[in-house]
């Protein structure tokens, strides 16, 4: 499925990853965690082929990042990166994540597709509505029903409780639950949230630059663990959180990365 | 010898195809908060008018290739910098009126073409324009299967990037398009004025348009529209041409704005 093998990436002087190696197989659900500037995302581009590599070697469902199939991937940016202004409305944005292409118009058989997909994350309603007139929570769903609208393998997501409510949040973790047990998609997330990790994820990669832990998510976030990534906050909110206020529990202290 | 009404319509006809493919472009440009780049580029146009005049050449000929430079010049700083667009255009603006000026500054005599290519004149419209501005927009038509491309990376570059688009191919291609658009409608309606064809029409057509389909579309009705609406007024009127139109276009504006006070969006399912 995934095979990353002593990925290196470098910003001039600075070392984003420095010989991370780890693999995935099908059906798992991975959290990639870390703090700040830790090189999640750029992880994440590096996976995409959005992100040149210094060395190592990246094998994602059996191809390079160069030739990536994009068609069995399903992609969630972070919602704060999106253009509102863009005057479309949910389902053409669905329609454009199974054409890859922007939609001219679109014929009924596709319009009922992309409905379908947005039935499945709660928002069948919506789908005449514009992007700029949607929430932030609502928009997230929208881009999960266009990634899941073209029945991917894998599904990739960027920090994708950024900007949501504790509701929202929770609602989006139940459909990725439903997604990965039910459809069988491998998932692969970037969080700071590693309490939301700790509960949904059945494998985590602890990211400080370098790869602290990888494995099944309770033993590679174990507190130990934790510390090492995280510095001493870590271990402050190890202990009695309740999963229900994650970001009043769950954000540890970061120093600007 | 044309009588005055065949050469009207060659005016309007060359005008009604530079509107056509400069609100067809201007879409992107407008969504993709490009707008300053018109402006830039007209003043690139200057100088390479300027040039041409200094040169004794025909100043279209060799404000083409200057402008498509400034146009490569400005992505490529773009690429290789992280400064906002509106810096590294500003920087290129300057360079080129800094040229501009100092070429004209060599030429012996006043030359009535810099101020042509300035405040733009109808009269400088011949056979020779009509013909490139009609290349023009059959290059245009031309692109339209590129449309989804275009908009998808407009939207989303990343998300393009991932379906396999070649943004940074795409973004030259579209700069060195409008370079040209820029270069062909200077004669016509100025530099000065320029920019207006490129960002009002699709500006305008954003207000009541709730699909890019429709923008593009109502974007290129605007443009077409308003410089035949606008050179049969600045005809009657005896008003200068360029003025004319982007009075108009403004006119056009303020209806849309109208109409999506009152909640018109097309189309209509939202
Ligand atoms: N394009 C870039 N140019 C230079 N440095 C970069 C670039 N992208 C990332 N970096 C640096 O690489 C490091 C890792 O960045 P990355 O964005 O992957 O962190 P992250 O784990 O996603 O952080 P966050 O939690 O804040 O999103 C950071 O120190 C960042 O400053
Ligand atoms: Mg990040």
């Amino acid at each position: 499925m995934l095979k990353v093998e002593s990925l290196t990436v470098r910003f001039g002087k600075l070392t984003a990853l420095d010989n991370v190696s780890f693999a995935l197989q099908g059906g798992e659900f991975l959290a990639v965690v870390g703090p700040n500037g830790s090189g999640k995302s750029t992880l994440l581009k590096c996976l995409l082929g959005l992100q040149r590599i210094d060395s190592g070697s990246i094998s994602l469902l059996g191809h390079s990042p160069e030739d990536l199939p994009s068609s069995r991937i399903g992609y969630v940016p972070q919602v704060k990166t999106l253009d509102r202004s863009f005057p479309a409305s949910s389902c053409e944005l669905v329609v454009s994540g199974l054409r890859r292409r922007w939609p001219w118009r679109i014929p009924p058989a596709e319009h009922e597709r992309a409905e379908a997909a947005l039935r499945q994350v709660g928002i069948g309603h919506l789908s005449h509505r514009a992007l700029s007139a949607l929430s932030g929570g609502e928009l997230q769903r929208v881009y999960l029903a266009r990634a899941l609208a073209r029945e991917p393998e894998v599904l990739v997501l960027d920090e994708p409780a950024t900007g949501i409510d504790a509701t929202a949040e929770q609602d989006m973790y139940d459909i990725l639950d439903r997604v990965n047990r039910e459809m069988g998609v491998t998932i692969i997330m970037v969080t700071h949230d590693w309490l939301a990790a700790r509960h949904h994820c059945s494998h985590a990669l602890l990211l400080k630059n370098v790869l602290i832990a990888s494995g099944p998510s309770l033993p590679a976030l174990n507190d130990a663990n934790m510390a090492l990534a995280f510095g001493h906050a870590g271990h402050d909110h190890a202990h009695g959180h309740s999963h229900s206020h994650p970001h009043e529990s769950g954000q540890p202290e970061q120093p600007d990365g | 010898m044309d009588s005055m009404l065949a050469i009207f319509l060659r005016i309007v006809a060359c005008g009604m195809l530079i509107g056509f493919s400069a609100s067809y472009y201007g879409a992107f440009v407008v969504q993709r908060g490009m707008s300053f780049l018109g402006n830039g580029l007209a003043h690139a146009a200057f100088g390479g008018v300027a040039l041409g005049i200094l040169l004794g050449q025909e100043p279209l000929y060799v404000a083409l290739p200057f402008t498509v430079l400034a146009a490569l010049g400005i992505n490529w700083l773009r690429e290789h910098t992280k400064l906002a667009a509106d810096s590294v255009i500003g920087l290129f603006f300057a360079l080129s009126m800094a040229l501009g000026i100092i070429f004209l500054s060599r030429v012996p005599t006043y030359s009535q073409d810099a101020m042509t290519y300035l405040f733009g004149s109808l009269l400088s419209v011949g056979v020779t324009e009509l013909w490139i501005s009609a290349a023009l927009a059959v290059l245009t038509v031309a692109t339209f299967p590129l449309w989804p491309r275009w908009a998808y990376s407009t939207f989303d570059r990343e998300s393009a990037r991932i379906d396999g688009q070649r943004i940074r191919r795409e973004d030259y291609l579209l700069s060195v398009l409008i370079a040209v658009n820029v270069v062909v409608a200077a004669k016509l309606v100025g530099i000065v004025l320029l920019s207006a064809f490129l960002v009002i029409p699709a500006a305008a057509a954003r207000l009541v348009s709730a699909s890019f389909a429709m923008m593009t579309t109502l974007s290129v009705g605007i443009g077409v529209f308003s410089v035949a609406a606008g050179f049969a007024i600045s005809y009657q009127a005896d008003l200068p041409s360029g003025a004319c139109v982007v009075l108009t276009q403004i006119l056009l504006f303020a209806l849309m704005f109208a109409l999506n006070k009152g909640g018109i969006k097309w189309p209509r399912e939202i």
